[in-house]
This record gives C-alpha cells, sequence and structure tokens, in this order.
C-alpha cells in the first residue's frame, strides 16, 4: 500500500518534534485542567486540533466563559497562517497525491511539521508525509495526558516554568536558519518589529492578536520576497508577480 | 461540559479547513519566483511573530522569562534539538525564579 521506507523516514523526522511537544502539551493539559476542564476534553482537544497558539488561546476563551462566535473565529485567525504551509506544500508534494490523501494528511500540518517538510529536499510522497505526522500526533496528545493527570500536584513554580516552552521550541527552529540565512533573519527581525509595532502603538490596539500574527506575518514575507527573491530549478523565464 | 466540547469541536473544524484546503484546491505548480520565495519565508515569519513580545509573557515574571529567552535563543544558536532547547529553557526560568 504505502511505502514503507518512505514512512519510516518520515517517522524518523517527526521524532525530535514529538519530544519538544511533550513539554509543551504537557503545559496545555495543565492549563486546561487546572482550569476546570475534565481530563477526556483536554485530550480531546489536543487530539483533534493538534495546535498550539490556536488551541491555548481557544481553551483560555472557553474557561473564560467567552461565546462560541468568539472563540471559534479568534482560534480561526490563529490559524489562518496554516492556509500559507497547506498552500505551500501543495506545490512540494507529489502531483498524484490523490484527495482523500491530501485530507489526511494534512490534518498534520503543523508549524514544526512543516517547517521539516519544506527542507526536505525534492517531492514530498504520501507516505513520507504520514511518517512524519505520526509521532508529532502522539507527542502532542500524550503530553496533554500527562499534564491534564499530574495537573493537581504540581507546583506553580513549575507550571509557570513550563510556560516557555512553547516558545522555546519556536525558537530552537527559526534560529538556526537565520544564522545561516542573512535574508531570513532580516524577514524575521522585520516581522517581530511589526508585531511589537501593532501590539504596542496605541493606534494600531484596536488590532487583535491573531490579526498582528497575520499582518506581521504576510509584510514581512512579501518584504522578503521582493527583496530576496529565491531563485530555485526553475529553468523558464520568471514572471515577477507582485501581489503585495 | 457540552458547551466547552462543541466550542473545542469547532475549533478543531477551524484548524483542520486552513490546513487542507489549500492542499486540495491548488493541484498545479506555480511559477511565480515571487509567490515561491513568499512561502518559503512565512514559516520565519510566522514563528517570529508568534514567539516575540509574547514569550516575555509565557512565565508570569518577566525576569524569569527574559533569562529563559536568552537560554533558549543561546541552545538554538548551538544548533541543540527542539527537545534540549524547551527543556533547557525551562529548567532556566525555573532555577532563576528560586534564586529571584
Amino acid at each position: 500500500m504505502i511505502n514503507q521506507k518512505q514512512f519510516t523516514y518520515g517517522f524518523r523526522k517527526g521524532l525530535p518534534i514529538a519530544f519538544g511537544y511533550i513539554p509543551v502539551s504537557f503545559t496545555f493539559g495543565l492549563m486546561a485542567t487546572g482550569g476546570g476542564l475534565p481530563l477526556w476534553l483536554a485530550i480531546f482537544t489536543s487530539l483533534s486540533n493538534l495546535t498550539s497558539a490556536g488551541q491555548f488561546a481557544g481553551t483560555e476563551l472557553i474557561l473564560a466563559g467567552a461565546g462560541l462566535l468568539e472563540i471559534t473565529l479568534t482560534t480561526f485567525i490563529i490559524n489562518i497562517r496554516y492556509m500559507l504551509m497547506s498552500f505551500s506544500l501543495s506545490q512540494k508534494i507529489e502531483s498524484k497525491i490523490t484527495v482523500k490523501q491530501r485530507l489526511l494528511f494534512g490534518f498534520g500540518i503543523t508549524d514544526e511539521t512543516f517547517t521539516i517538510a519544506s527542507l526536505e529536499q525534492g517531492k514530498l510522497t504520501y507516505a513520507f508525509m504520514l511518517g512524519l505526522i505520526t509521532g508529532p500526533i502522539a507527542g502532542w496528545t500524550l503530553g496533554t495526558a500527562m499534564g491534564a493527570l499530574i495537573s493537581e500536584s504540581l507546583p506553580l513554580s513549575i507550571s509557570n516554568a513550563m510556560g516557555i516552552a512553547l516558545y522555546a521550541m519556536f525558537i530552537a527552529i527559526i534560529v538556526p536558519p537565520s544564522k545561516k540565512s542573512r535574508p531570513i533573519l532580516i524577514i524575521v527581525l522585520l516581522s517581530v518589529l511589526i508585531t511589537i509595532g501593532l501590539k504596542y502603538i496605541p493606534v494600531f490596539s484596536f488590532i487583535s492578536g491573531g490579526f498582528r500574527i497575520i499582518i506581521a506575518t504576510v509584510l514581512s514575507a512579501c518584504v522578503g520576497a521582493a527583496i530576496f527573491p529565491v531563485k530555485e530549478e526553475s529553468k523558464d523565464n520568471e514572471e515577477e508577480v507582485k501581489t503585495c | 461540559m457540552l458547551k466547552p466540547f462543541i466550542a473545542v469541536l469547532l475549533m478543531a473544524l477551524v484548524t483542520y479547513l486552513p490546513r487542507v484546503l489549500p492542499l486540495v484546491l491548488f493541484r498545479k505548480e506555480i511559477k511565480s519566483t515571487f509567490i515561491m520565495s513568499f512561502l518559503k519565508y512565512v514559516p520565519y515569519a510566522v514563528l517570529g511573530a508568534l514567539t516575540f513580545p509574547d514569550i516575555f509573557d509565557s512565565t508570569g515574571d518577566y525576569m524569569t522569562a527574559i533569562i529563559g529567552t536568552i537560554v533558549a535563543l543561546f541552545l538554538a544558536f548551538r544548533e541543540k534539538s527542539l527537545v534540549i532547547v524547551a527543556v533547557g529553557a525551562i529548567i532556566a526560568v525555573y532555577v532563576s525564579g528560586l534564586v529571584i
């Protein structure tokens, strides 16, 4: 059925992500059950959402008693970035991958699995993608279960310290490429600057956190693409399309 | 628990759709260098914006968060794995919380 070797290769690539997810999802489990969600719902949230920022924000809203519309909209806005990743992957996977297969492995696209997949050379196979997402799904769910189970017996100093895990993981992903590529470093710094500007300049205070991320991302990636176009394996004459 | 359950289902839906719609809808290759470059830079831009400045609010105390951030940056600069960077930052925040 699926290529065993490709699956195993993908699975290996996903293992570091799976382990990296455990402290972060552990924090999520702590937060969710600490705030009053039952154990099964905390675990179900991780299994069905499989996302960091969106699910943290959504669950905080649930615990605060927010309305369904606000919860759904906020989560959606934080997750719009996946459209960019999914779009990017649509260009990188083998074109013969069927719709059903796309619907299946697409579930496992996260910031981290996407980054690892984009760094692979050549076209991605369905088996590779399935292998890649398997470990992270397990790690994210298990970590949540552990955090949720242990929640009550853990001192506040430890659960506070674990709050940094999610961000430390993001840092682990962006620093090495920023070190090697000047354009990536500049784009990351620009994106951070825009986010800080939107957050602290009073005129922009009406822009919510989710929208800040989107604006900063689209602007800085556009500037990057205009100033540092990446020319790769395209033999055709390049047509510059300025859409931003 | 019915309302939280429905909320979680809706969250799952609006997380799943952005992940799969472009994969299913775009089956042709795009030739534009600009768009391909844009897509290449998106993950770095997203993660940068998600991390800063929010990381400084992540531990309930600015000082410990700053120390954790420095440790994470240092470990990531040395190209340590996701797990080492995450656990290193947690330990740094915990220890500095005890001292401060």
